[in-house]
């Protein structure tokens, strides 16, 4: 039996700013339609990781390949329009226009244009769509609210329709719970998991373990830029590296 | 008892909101009398004017055109501090093939302005990759650069410049010509950046990571803007050839590129129509105190300094401000 | 002509890098963009040749003087001006423009134009090396750029005031976590910016006249070299210096005088195409804003 090809595959991807190494000889394959979670204390090189996978920042060595072909640098609108979307640990939207204008930009993109035949449509109602798919109550006129006077929740939800609406094959989500009560995760979660019903290939960087663990097809720890485990979340957990990795070793 | 001011939509404002403009004829001259008044009034009376007055109004007027040019690179966080770049750039192009090939003003004010836009752009593009500081550096250095640069090697006519170019037919056709471009300018690039591409555009100047990762080129939405501001100064630039008949070194004079700066942050950064007043402003104001020589300058730089620390949003805006809300003071329990 | 070109073109080195030390300091540092340079170099002259003449004040008294009031009136610009707009994108450069220009052109317009605006040079005379004869005006601006690199050097990485400096041009809330007062460090880091173009101004501008002109000259090859070397950085900086300086330096005693503008012309293109930033520069472009 021939071996699918994954969507993406990266192969030792390293990347050294200056004398720091954040991320070293990282190695994994995702298949499509898998929830890939990636965790790992603070500094281990996570977020690195999706910079270098969507163009943000130019690896030292490795390969990226997405469905067979090589991304590696490319730079971030070429990456998007190959078909990779992702969401930002430090939420920063366009703070002095309404929600459903924040989403104007990613709409505008050419890879919108391109899958919906050529023609942009109506950007405004898309909009206003998306953002009642991630949970704005339509009755309460959330979405005309300007960005800037919405509190978190909203904003990690508004993070989210933004990397939806340009259509993505693979979702990058970067700590999207992060600041995020209980209730709110809990709502978010379904989404989530609709948009993986669809289809979508996701990675999600998450320090809320429990709920990243319950979605979760696969798991891949790193620490100190390295993959230390991957695999079932809950084999991972076991493994004497992330144990220590998390709670440390014991006292001598 | 305390008070605060409260400010709020005016009436007549809240009703012409979109579709509801349409109710009435009150509406409907709300939105349309702040936009048609000055243009008419514009049109109809520059051409009475005294010779004096009508080239002021058209020295005003290419002055606006580079305070329009620069408020549209502005938007993209572009700060120009060099608009006699494209100033001398466009009136060098237009002079030279008036001057070496013949050609009349009617072929050398487009093509000065399309091939001067162009060649601006590619210029100034490795810059736009940079922060807006190296661009605000680079356009402030290399139009004083190359203005030593032609006194240093005497091309294109050296320190004497160009001269005995052609003119313009009559005074009116040149009247016609700047005003039709200058409202083509105002409405077209208020038009432009009020449309889902000025959003891309003013996202690029806001939050550039966001856009990016939209999927968006933004140095190419970068070129554009810089392409679309540099073809206006160039049109300014050859214009202002022909009225002269002289394309020389003083195309790059530092004036040409502090007067735009100075009537945009008075008018109202961001606005168009804010700039424009601005010149509209500034110029006749130093025209009247010509007599003070170089106090002009020292004017000039002053009103930059006070309206961007008191006033940065400019008159423009504080005047849409009294016309769509009023402000009232309300009790505060 | 071989030992000629090496030392004069050393003190033109020396010349730009003292041009650029400043303004480079002010903004790579501390991140405020002074385009009123040009204006406190010439203020700065003006004064010593006002403090000198007017009143009648022993020259030396006269520097020390005109650097003090150069580096009050940073303070002035930045609590003045430069806080109330601080973290408006580009105002800071617009005002300070706005500022300098005001300056100058209000010299022009009190009259200070003219031929008799001239400054004493320190020590008179010349001396020779080889078949060089250089004047001791030259010799001292030479030693003043060396001796002020070193300073500086020492400074901004072995005294607290420097460091603090350094850690607001990185990362301002984290210096502020740390009890650093950006307000003072930006202050005074922009009073010592004005300071070094007003030594800049007293010992380079014996060596001709005083003219408004010479201020918008001096922020224009400030920010060339500063363009080429990267901004922040004094290495490049000082690179930069030598590479144009000396390139001046050949061009007009081996080509024609008249092309000198054209090195720095060049030296900017060139900078633009293969590295934008500048040769030395920090920023790495997209990696440091993420």
């Amino acid at each position: 039996m021939t071996e699918l090809t994954p969507l993406l595959r990266a192969s030792n991807l390293t990347k050294k700013f200056g004398g720091v190494t954040a991320v070293s000889n990282v190695d994994f394959d995702l298949q499509e339609g898998q929830l890939l979670g990636v965790i790992g204390p603070n500094g281990s090189g996570k977020t690195t990781l999706v910079n270098l996978i969507t163009g943000f920042v130019k690896p030292t060595a490795g390969r990226i390949e997405f469905r067979g072909k090589d991304i590696t640098g490319w730079p971030p609108y070429k990456v998007v329009s190959e078909g990779i979307s992702r969401t930002f640990q430090m939420v920063r939207p366009f703070y002095q226009l309404p929600a459903y204008k924040n989403l104007i930009v990613p709409l505008y993109s050419p890879r919108v244009k391109k899958l919906a035949g050529g023609k942009y449509g109506n950007r405004d109602a898309v909009a206003l769509d998306l953002l009642e798919e991630v949970g704005f109550e339509r009755d309460a006129h959330v979405s005309y609210k300007k960005a800037g006077a919405l509190p978190q929740g909203y904003l990690k939800r508004l993070e989210l329709a933004k990397s939806m609406a340009l259509r993505p094959d693979l979702i990058i989500l970067d700590e999207l719970f992060s600041g995020l009560s209980l209730a709110e995760v809990a709502s978010i979660v379904p989404i989530i998991e609709k948009l993986k019903h669809q289809g979508k290939t996701i990675i999600m960087i998450e320090h809320r373990l429990k709920e990243l663990f319950r979605i979760a097809d696969r798991v891949m720890v790193l620490n100190y830029g390295r993959k230390i485990a991957e695999g079932q979340a809950k084999d991972v957990m076991e493994s004497p590296d992330v144990k220590e990795a998390y709670l440390g070793s014991e006292a001598e | 008892m305390n008070r605060r001011k409260e400010r709020i939509d005016r009436g007549v404002k809240a009703r012409s909101a979109d579709i509801f403009a349409l109710t009435s004829y009150r509406e409907m001259l709300y939105l349309m009398i702040p936009g048609a008044v000055p243009v008419v009034a514009l049109l109809c009376f520059s051409p009475m004017l005294s010779d004096y007055w009508r080239e002021v109004i058209i020295s005003t007027a290419i002055y606006a055109l580079l305070a329009m040019s620069w408020d549209m690179l502005m938007c993209a966080g572009l700060l120009s501090l060099g608009q006699s770049l494209f100033f001398g750039i466009g009136s060098y192009i237009s002079g030279s093939l008036n001057y070496y090939a013949g050609l009349p003003p009617i072929l050398t004010l487009p093509i000065a302005t399309i091939l001067g836009g162009l060649l601006c752009t590619v210029l100034l593009l490795p810059v736009l990759r940079l922060r807006g500081i190296y661009f605000a550096m680079v356009t402030l250095v290399v139009p004083l650069m190359l203005s030593r640069l032609v006194e240093a090697t005497r091309i294109l006519g050296g320190t004497e410049g160009l001269t005995g170019l052609t003119p313009f037919p009559n005074p009116l056709t040149a009247l016609f010509i700047i005003q039709l471009a200058l409202l083509v300018t105002l409405f077209g690039f208020r038009r432009i950046m009020g449309s889902d591409y000025g959003l891309v555009v003013k996202g690029i100047s806001d939050n550039d990571r966001s856009v990016m990762s939209a999927g968006l080129n933004i140095y190419w939405y970068k070129a554009q803007v810089l392409f679309l501001g540099s073809s206006v100064g160039c049109f300014a630039g050859a214009f202002g050839t022909h009225m002269d008949m002289f394309a020389g070194m003083p195309g790059f004079a530092l004036d040409y590129s502090i007067m735009p700066v100075a009537a945009a942050v008075v008018g109202g950064v961001g606005t168009f129509a804010g700039p424009l007043i601005g010149a509209f402003i500034l110029v006749p104001l130093s025209e009247m105190l010509r007599a003070l020589g170089s106090l002009r300058m020292v004017f000039y730089g002053l009103f930059l300094v006070v309206f961007v620390v008191g006033m940065p949003e400019g008159i423009f805006a504080y005047i849409q401000r009294k016309y769509q809300q009023m402000e009232r003071w309300v009790d505060v329990s | 002509m071989l030992l000629g070109t090496l030392i004069y073109g050393f003190v033109n080195s020396a010349i730009l890098a003292l041009l650029a030390m400043g303004f480079n300091l002010t903004f790579g540092i501390s991140g405020v963009a002074n385009f009123a340079y040009g204006a406190v170099y010439i203020f700065s002259g003006f004064s010593v040749w006002i403090l000198l003449n007017t009143f009648g004040i022993p020259y030396l008294l006269a520097v020390l003087i005109a650097i003090l009031l150069a580096a009050l009136m940073g303070l002035a610009i930045y609590y003045g001006v430069i806080l109330r707009i601080k973290g408006m994108p580009l105002s800071e450069v617009m005002a300070t423009f706005g500022l300098g220009l005001a300056i100058m052109e209000l010299f022009r317009y009190f009259d200070f134009v003219g031929f008799r605006y001239t400054l004493p040079v320190f020590i008179d005379g010349s001396f020779s090396i080889g078949d060089v004869y250089i004047d001791y005006q030259r010799m001292i601006i030479g030693l003043i750029a060396i001796g002020l690199t070193f300073g500086l050097y020492l400074f901004t990485n072995h005294t607290r005031t420097g460091l603090a400096f350094r850690a607001i041009a990185q990362d301002e809330r984290t210096a502020l976590t740390f009890g650093i007062d950006a307000d003072l460090v930006g202050g005074l880091s922009m009073a010592l910016g004005c300071a070094l173009a007003a030594i800049a101004a007293v010992v380079i501008l014996p060596l001709g006249t005083i003219a408004v002109e010479g201020g918008y000259e001096v922020l224009i090859n400030a920010l060339a070299v500063c363009i080429v070397g990267g901004l922040g950085s004094t290495v490049g900086i000082l690179v930069a210096s030598v590479l144009i300086g000396y390139s001046q330096t050949i061009t007009a005693n081996y080509l024609e005088p008249h092309w000198m503008m054209l090195v720095s012309l060049i030296a900017i293109a060139i900078v633009l195409v293969v590295k934008p930033s500048g040769l030395f520069s920090h920023q790495k472009e997209l990696e440091e804003r993420i």
